[in-house]
């Protein structure tokens, strides 16, 4: 069976993974007008192959497009460069054929020649790019990463309007990691001329263009006429300056001087705005694709004791750590959110039982207890989280000290196999890269994660789990998407029973806007855009 | 004098020489990997193993030092292991905010300093001597980060007289150059004031007065420029005492200067960034140090440059 897919809703509804209806444009919305933006840090880079923070993540996706994306407010894909696209029965060839007449910020019209000139980039060594690895699967990608080659084998340009990916591997994730910003469409000229400072001049497809670049002080991106999307994005101009602290932001909100902070809430801060109504009417609530866990390193005793790691499990009151951060998170059941397909929906997890706990650490010869290190990263809210699982952890016997250090040192213990027994990931905590249930396992649960410098603190490694794993990614065939995600649901409750983790909480999103902003809720904790989808909020006091 | 400046130069050097050196070796010791950072949490550790390579991270320290400072004295500060950019480009891009705030914060604390300093002085023991001592006692300890969150909130959010934050006006400087020289403004009255008692029990002040020169003329001709003396030596150290202020100050001013650069760096172990910073901000201090020693002199001829 070879599927053939076009732009159409009703088509695009057989397509792998989920892909739902397409946006409805929001009858209430106005071209015009220009809203500011406030971040704390200065955005990095802007450019696509290498910017990997959620600050600059939604700014390449309103400057550059990919061959995927998703409708927005949702984790539904939908095409974006492509017009349409066909996948081979075994579900390893791809073929994509391009929207014709889409042009970048400079004028020039886009082909299947950038397409694979952008997949060549962002896999090449040189680049350096973080998001190198999602593209394991593409034929060729060994060859690619060892330097080799200086071009991806499995991607051949048919014609200037057809690009053919082909994997060495079926891989059910592989749409999501083309509608992932590492797949934007970059143009040959334009990289090449700027060289390493293609972050700071980026060219693109996307619904804006960067119009000025201050170092310190602002962003503006001015809404690209020419954009192949009709009528979109609403708005003329984006500011984002740069440099403010969250409070201060939260007072130029408050002053009208700004119309979304970026970084959200302050938490000093959260209780007194949400006591507000007319603030908290501003302010849209929304799940999010993260979870924070605590890891029980199961390389280190006792932790490679399962009843010790289960009685953990039974003695952290997830209730209390969520009220520490005035509640804006709900309890975790397991790894993955509530929000992400594969959910196990009838999972209540292991209950808050300390004497049980007591009794299982007895049990595994621990009637005392034991002396051990919580390593967490050292800022506000962490530490004091840390704190209510230290106690939480003293009340069945577990002397844990605290050890608060930059993020970059806590991930560092966490990457040696003997460092750090118990990490809680606050602050570095997994939000996913795409919303398929394959992205929580492989670098943080999986074996391949399991190494040095690797991202799976836990250290857990179980051979038979990474198979199933690979055989649930291997099905590719969208009538069979209820089976995969049986899998995926399965795969998460057989690591739970292996306890490497603390499911603590899943975190909400709150992002607070000024009364002058449009558009729907959806939009302002859309799961792939934070802090908001710029290209389709709009602000309603334009005539 | 031009033997003193050669000689205090070559010592800028190799103090500078120094710096380097140990910042290096200290960024080199630290338990956090770079390239894991730059990798991010998808590398496979075959692209991890690219990029140590790429970046010379996998060479020993002295290769690395080495490559380093070959770069440096031809101007090259390196590229951003995160936003690849030029360190050059992205400092000299933030070094005028930061001077222009250290300008700021420098004639405010001399304003607010030395004024608290000789009115103290002057009505030592009584109830405003004492008012100012414990005005400038809480401007010593009150930390900055508070300090210019109140001033914010009271001075722009409340009364409207300045922005909020933000960068480029005279009104954008007032509130952060306050915060960042209430605290310097806090040890220069104190030391102004004992300064000026001790010039006030002078002879040549109790000549003057003998003579009948007016009260005001005895103060700003005679006293003042004596009891300057040590404060102007101050600046000079003082310089080193704003690089550790402008990261904070900065931070909540929003104000586009180095110390937001510096602090980022920091948490991201952007070592090229976090080299430059430090050079730039050594250089500061030792440029500082040199001009204060060497302006002394035309303050107070007793002074000799050897």
């Amino acid at each position: 069976m070879r599927l053939w897919l076009t732009s159409t809703a009703l088509a695009l509804s057989l397509a792998v993974p989920a892909i739902a209806q397409d946006y409805v444009p929001d009858p209430m919305a106005r071209q015009g007008g220009s809203i500011i933006i406030t971040y704390k840090d200065d955005v990095a880079t802007l450019d696509p192959a290498i910017g990997y923070d959620w600050q600059n993540w939604s700014m390449i996706k309103s400057l550059f497009d990919g061959l995927m994306d998703y409708v927005p407010g949702t984790t539904n894909l939908r095409p974006g460069l492509a017009s349409g696209y066909e996948i081979s029965e075994d579900g390893t060839v791809f073929t994509f054929h391009l929207l014709a007449g889409v042009k970048f910020h400079n004028g020039r019209e886009m082909t299947a020649d950038d397409v694979k000139y952008s997949l060549d980039r962002v896999t090449n060594p040189a680049t350096q790019s973080p998001g190198a690895g999602f593209f394991g699967s593409i034929k060729g990608f060994d060859a690619m990463a060892d330097g080799s080659a200086v071009s991806l084998e499995g991607v051949e340009v048919i014609d200037p309007l057809t690009v053919r990916i082909t994997l060495s591997r079926p891989d059910a994730t592989f749409l999501h990691v083309l509608a992932l910003n590492f797949a934007s469409v970059v143009p040959k000229e334009a990289v090449e001329a700027a060289g390493a400072d293609f972050g700071k001049v980026p060219v693109g497809t996307g619904a804006f263009k960067l119009e000025e670049w201050t170092i310190g002080q602002r962003l503006i991106f001015a809404r690209n006429t020419d954009y192949w999307r009709a009528g979109e994005p609403y708005l003329d101009q984006i500011t984002f300056e740069v440099g403010q602290e969250p409070i201060v932001a939260l007072l130029r909100l408050q002053n009208g001087e700004i119309d979304v902070p970026g970084d959200g809430i302050p938490p000093a801060k959260f209780t007194e705005v949400m006591a507000d109504p007319a603030q908290a009417a501003r302010v849209v609530e929304g799940g999010q694709l993260h979870t924070g866990y605590i890891t029980l390193n199961v390389k280190m005793p006792p932790f490679d004791n399962l009843a010790v790691r289960q009685a953990v499990n039974m003695s952290i009151n997830k209730e209390r750590v969520v009220q520490i951060i005035n509640g804006r998170a709900v309890p975790a059941t397991q790894p993955l959110p509530p929000s992400m397909p594969g959910y196990t929906q009838d999972y209540a997890g292991y209950a808050f039982d300390p004497e049980a706990a007591k009794k299982m650490l007895a049990d595994a010869g621990f009637p005392d207890g034991f002396e051990t290190e919580l390593f967490v990263m050292n800022t506000d809210p962490n530490p004091r989280i840390a704190q209510a699982i230290q106690q939480d952890l003293s009340n069945v016997g577990i002397k844990a000290a605290i050890k608060s250090l930059a993020q970059a040192n806590v991930i560092a213990a966490g990457g040696e196999p003997d460092q750090a027994p118990m990490i809680w990931s606050g602050g570095m905590a997994w939000i996913a890269d795409f919303p398929d249930p394959s992205n929580f396992y492989g670098p943080i649960l999986g074996c391949a994660g399991a190494v040095q410098g690797g991202w799976n603190w836990s250290w857990y490694c179980n051979p038979a789990l990474d198979d199933e794993a690979a055989m649930a990614d291997s099905i590719t065939d969208p009538a069979k998407v209820d089976e995969r995600m049986a899998m995926w649901s399965d795969i998460y409750m057989k690591v739970m029973a292996d306890a490497p983790w603390v499911p603590v909480f899943n975190e909400q999103r709150y992002t607070m806007k000024s009364a002058r902003m449009g558009g729907a809720d959806a939009l302002y904790v859309d799961p792939v855009s934070i802090p908001v989808n710029y290209d389709y909020v709009y602000v309603t006091d334009v005539q | 004098m031009a033997a003193y400046l050669i000689r205090r130069l070559i010592q800028a050097a190799l103090i500078l020489l120094g710096v380097s050196l140990v910042t290096f070796f200290l960024l080199y010791l630290l338990p956090a990997d770079p390239v894991r950072q730059i990798a991010g949490r998808s590398a496979t550790a075959q692209t991890v193993q690219n990029i140590r390579e790429q970046l010379g991270l996998d060479q020993p320290f002295v290769v690395q030092y080495w490559r380093y400072l070959s770069g440096l004295v031809q101007g090259d500060f390196g590229r951003s292991y995160l936003q690849k950019s030029e360190v050059a480009v992205l400092i000299w891009a933030r070094l005028p905010a930061s001077l222009l705030l250290m300008a700021g914060a420098i004639s405010c604390e001399l304003l607010l300093g030395l004024t608290m300093g000789i009115v103290a002085a002057l009505r030592r023991g009584s109830m405003t001597d004492q008012s100012l001592m414990i005005t400038s006692f809480i401007g010593v300890s009150a930390p900055q980060f508070v300090v210019g969150l109140l001033l914010l909130y009271v001075f722009a959010v409340r009364l409207g007289w300045f922005p909020i934050g933000g960068y480029g006006t005279f009104r954008h400087l007032v509130l952060p150059s306050l915060t960042l020289g209430i605290l310097g403004s806090g040890w220069y009255s104190r030391m102004m004031r004992s300064s000026m008692i001790d010039v006030l029990r002078q002879d040549y002040i109790r000549t003057a007065r003998a003579k009948g020169l007016a009260r005001r003329r005895v103060i700003f001709r005679h006293a003042l420029p004596n009891a300057i003396l040590p404060i102007i030596a101050m600046i000079g150290i003082d310089i080193g005492i704003f690089m550790g202020g402008i990261v904070v100050v900065e931070s909540v001013f929003g104000w586009p200067g180095i110390g937001q650069l510096a602090w980022q760096a920091i948490q991201r172990v952007d070592i090229p960034i976090i080299m430059g910073v430090t050079l730039v901000s050594a250089c500061a201090i030792v440029l500082g140090n040199l001009l204060a020693d060497l302006v002394t002199p035309f303050i107070d001829p007793r002074i000799r440059l050897r």
